[in-house]
């Protein structure tokens, strides 16, 4: 039974380390007492002091946590709504319309979905900062959220709902006493992906924003254009850790509700 | 049964998906419209910097007075200036090669990632997305470290004996094709791997027994059968990295002519509105084949997700 070639494992070993290598090597220059990124100087957590006192960067990261959760949240609501109108309602009226519309944005150049919603709010009158950031963050992630729950919808059992429905159920409640508990795990999956998106976004939020919204990202990038410095790389090493963090924890928690969901249907199926 | 429970929800559904529509409609679909109605503008040292193509307070005259007044500069501009004709040629050429180097390197990852034994296959799929949820500005900052002159990579070439001189890596083509294949690669990688996973493993079986030997049963038969993970794969690094800005800025040099470089240039160095318009707008009519592609690819997955 095993397929497990030498070429497979070793295809798998250099892949991983091709994406981890970048990512350890920084985590570990972070904590070089050096200022000079390349060269190791020994163990030391300077940087990471160096980071906390840096006003305008605690500033720029507390910007871009708010932006993050507000977007994230709006998003996985208008993106579950759109996953469930793409699944559920069949063919209405402006449909390829509406799925073009929710396909789009993932493919979409940064610069051109910044530009365009920059030219919008200009368009407007609506001023720019943290809310146009917030508004333009919601636009594409939602379509994020709308594909990761429409994948889960689609392999959802009908007759769940269908049940209810012929016990006397209305159909809101069903959907929030039925429908969301089981695809919880994929809403919950596409906020966390839209929380992050809204994190990592420099181009989108570079146009969109104004006076007084500077997030992470934008932060980062105009010192990094400067050069490599040990204190970014404390940064990064604190955002991977959060994130990495943040996963695992979700994937704990979905594995051990989907394990408590199978043995529940396993019993229901064997109840008379 | 099935009819009753769809007509009375009517109003909910009609709810259900107005919001989201609307949402799209106003802030994705609308912004397309006002760039491509900017990019006919002229540019104005004003605020904001290009003159109002058309004014809805002046009624019906006001826009036959507005169409008058449209200019198309902005586009021949575009095209008497061979830099944007090549930014956007080595755009393409950069984006076809990378692609290439992406499905090159992801596919024996995700090949190897479905034969390897189902226990282990979610826990590898999860350290390919792991990646991928950490910062793409931070991970293309890994790799200025990495490939500067006086960087990790040279250091180790240096030590091992390879190289006698520091290469030039950084700031050259080469770099941001690094660049490119690592933080694109989880989106080849993922759907070849769906695509492989499915794989009926019997067919392989049938051909080994037959006589066929195992690389000739791959092109024969594992290859073809992935074609349409690697038709996606290759469509979502491909219509991205066409209009990347922060690789080619952080890890390219003068040299590395890239349209979404342009075009930011363009808006935040020149303050040129209309033309960063009309070139994001000739962006998209270059992408708009591809991307309708993949979206009726997409569309046509989950139809059949759902049988």
């Amino acid at each position: 039974m095993t397929r497990t070639s030498r070429f497979n494992v070793v295809s798998v070993a250099l892949g991983l380390a091709f994406l981890y290598l970048p990512i350890v090597l920084l985590v570990i220059y972070s904590f070089n007492a050096s200022r000079l990124v390349t060269v190791w100087a020994g163990f030391s957590v300077k940087w990471y002091g160096e980071m906390l006192r840096n006003q305008a960067l605690l500033d720029a990261a507390w910007v871009t946590l708010r932006v993050a959760l507000i977007s994230a949240t709006v998003a996985t609501v208008l993106g579950t709504l759109a996953a469930v109108a793409l699944v559920r309602f069949g063919r209405f009226r402006g449909r390829s319309l509406f799925s073009g519309m929710v396909y789009a944005p993932l493919v979409m150049p940064d610069v051109i979905t910044g530009l365009s919603l920059l030219l919008l709010f200009v368009a407007v009158g609506f001023a720019r900062g943290f809310w146009t950031i917030v508004l333009a963050h919601i636009t594409f992630s939602m379509c994020f959220v709308a594909v990761v729950v429409q994948s889960r919808l689609v392999t959802f059992d009908m007759s769940l709902e269908e049940a209810a429905a012929d016990l006397g159920c209305p159909p809101v409640k069903t959907f929030l006493v039925i429908t969301l508990p089981i695809v919880m795990p994929a809403v919950l999956a596409g906020w966390i992906l839209a929380f992050t998106l809204s994190l990592d976004d420099l181009v989108i939020a570079s146009f969109t924003t104004g006076p007084g919204a500077t997030t992470l990202p934008m932060k980062i990038y105009s010192q990094v254009r400067l050069g490599v410095t040990p204190e970014i790389n404390a940064v990064c090493t604190i955002l991977i850790g959060l994130v990495t963090a943040g996963v695992i924890a979700t994937s704990v928690v979905t594995k051990r509700r989907e394990v408590r969901r199978q043995r529940a249907e396993e019993l229901a199926a064997v109840a008379p | 049964m099935a009819q009753q429970g769809e007509a009375r929800p009517s109003r909910w559904r009609w709810l259900l998906i107005v919001v989201p529509y609307a949402w799209l409609f106003v802030l994705f679909l609308v912004p397309f419209l006002i760039v491509f109605k900017i990019s006919f503008s002229t540019t104005a040292i004003a605020q904001p910097p290009y003159t109002p193509v058309f004014d809805l307070s002046a009624g019906v005259a006001g826009i036959f007075d507005a169409v008058r007044q449209f200019t198309v500069d902005n586009y021949l501009w575009l095209t008497q200036d061979a830099l944007y004709v090549r930014a956007y040629l080595s755009s393409l050429v950069i984006a076809v090669v990378s692609t290439g180097l992406a499905l090159l390197v992801g596919y024996p990852v995700a090949y190897g990632m479905a034969r390897a034994p189902k226990r282990w296959q979610m826990t590898l799929l999860m350290m390919v997305i792991l990646p991928f949820w950490t910062s793409f500005l931070i991970r293309v900052y890994a790799w200025i470290g990495i490939l500067k002159k006086e960087g990790l990579l040279n250091q180790l070439l240096l030590w091992v004996g390879v190289i006698h001189e520091p290469l030039t890596i950084l700031n050259t083509n080469w770099a941001v094709y690094v660049g490119i294949v690592y933080s694109y690669l989880p989106f080849m990688i993922l759907p070849l791997y769906a695509s492989l996973e499915r794989l009926d493993e019997s067919l392989l079986e049938a051909a080994a027994d037959l006589g066929c030997r195992p690389i000739r049963a791959f092109w024969r038969i594992t290859f073809p059968l992935s074609i349409p993970g690697v038709v996606a794969g290759c469509f979502l690094v491909f219509i991205p990295v066409t209009g990347e800005f922060v690789i080619p800025d952080l890890l390219g040099g003068s040299g590395t002519l890239m349209i979404g470089k342009t075009l930011w240039t363009e808006f935040f160095n020149n303050r040129d509105w209309p033309l960063s318009s009309a070139v994001a707008v000739i962006l998209l009519l270059i992408l708009v084949v591809p991307i309708v592609v993949f979206q009726n690819q997409e569309q046509r997955r989950a139809e059949r997700e759902r049988g």
